[in-house]
């Protein structure tokens, strides 16, 4: 991309480009809300159904795990906003970095999560694999667990793409792809990665925070 | 004219807000506040994505279209758990046997 080569021959000026990226990431995003939606609405259903039961499952998550875990995340997309921000202010060195910790904080969010499955499975609390529960409601315990591990692996899943999606970013990034003119891709990765950051931000108290008090 | 470039301030002061907003529903969490805890809890979190969109993801500088989009995303899923739990809810209010 030099010069002019910027600009793509369907478009009248760099900021129609820019906004058709933009927003052909939101619709993703929207058919992304179509696929967690349903999580969430099977979650809310046997919530509902199950309420006492789904409070004695959740004080089996780690609290303080699950809580740092959200700072990290959201440290991630702080990052994640610099890097955009350097990459509209063409400063390639800046964005490469910002691109770089971005990648490392979410592997730091992956590595708790992995932590804290390990504890499930000492625990005996992994339905399907290896689950013994003495308590009252074995079964809805278990599916408040299924619930638990399908939502989050889907979510560590999104973040593991967006983690590698970051790696090619950075490669381009430093191989001089991006400027102030052209950076739509880190402009819509950062979407991703802000989406990826809001499902979080919902997982956590219906999962970690309904059996606190 | 492009994007315009938003200071890294609003973004250190959204960062701050997120944080604050996480450890106040840690907090509240621990207080039996009865129903209270489900909507402070969902509150809090919507007010938390909300500044993740409208900061972070640019939608307050964005063109209107992204608004609709946006919001199109939102609306679906409302849709889902409302008429979701419309059925699910109501459920034994009659006396219909076989549920």
């Amino acid at each position: 991309m030099e010069g002019n080569g910027a600009l793509a021959e369907q478009f009248d000026d760099l900021a129609q480009q820019h906004e058709a990226a933009s927003l052909g990431m939101w619709v993703f995003l929207v058919t992304e809300i179509l696929f967690f939606g349903g999580l969430f609405a099977g979650y809310t259903v046997y919530r509902a159904a199950y309420s006492e039961a789904f409070r004695e499952a959740s004080h089996h998550l780690d609290l303080l795990l699950g809580s740092i875990n959200t700072a990290v995340l959201i440290t991630s997309s702080l990052t994640m906003a610099l890097a955009v921000h350097n990459a509209q202010e063409g400063r390639r060195r800046a964005l490469v970095v910002f691109l770089l910790l971005t990648m490392i904080v979410g592997a730091v969010f992956l590595g708790i999560k992995v932590t804290e499955y390990t504890h499930k499975y000492e625990q005996d609390l992994v339905p399907g694999i290896r689950f013994a529960y003495g308590g009252p409601h074995p079964g809805q315990v278990q599916l408040f667990l299924i619930f638990y591990f399908i939502m989050t692996s889907l979510h560590a899943l999104h973040l593991t793409i967006g983690i590698g999606l970051l790696g090619v970013l950075a490669f381009l990034a430093w191989r001089g792809h991006f400027s102030a003119d052209y950076y739509a891709p880190v402009e819509t990765s950062g979407l991703y990665w802000h989406f990826i950051d809001i499902v979080w931000i919902f997982l956590f108290p219906l999962l970690y925070l309904i059996g606190t008090h | 004219m492009m994007q315009p470039i938003v200071s890294p301030h609003v973004y250190y002061w959204v960062y701050g807000a997120l944080l604050a907003l996480t450890l106040l529903t840690v907090g509240v969490a621990f207080l039996d506040l009865g129903p209270l805890n489900l909507i402070l809890a969902l509150g809090i979190a919507i007010c938390k994505a909300l500044l993740v969109m409208l900061f972070f993801m640019h939608l307050r500088y964005s063109s209107h279209v992204s608004w609709i989009v946006a919001g199109a995303g939102v609306i679906w899923l409302a849709h889902l758990l409302i008429f979701t739990l419309s059925d699910y809810l109501t459920r034994g209010w009659l006396p219909v046997g076989g549920w």
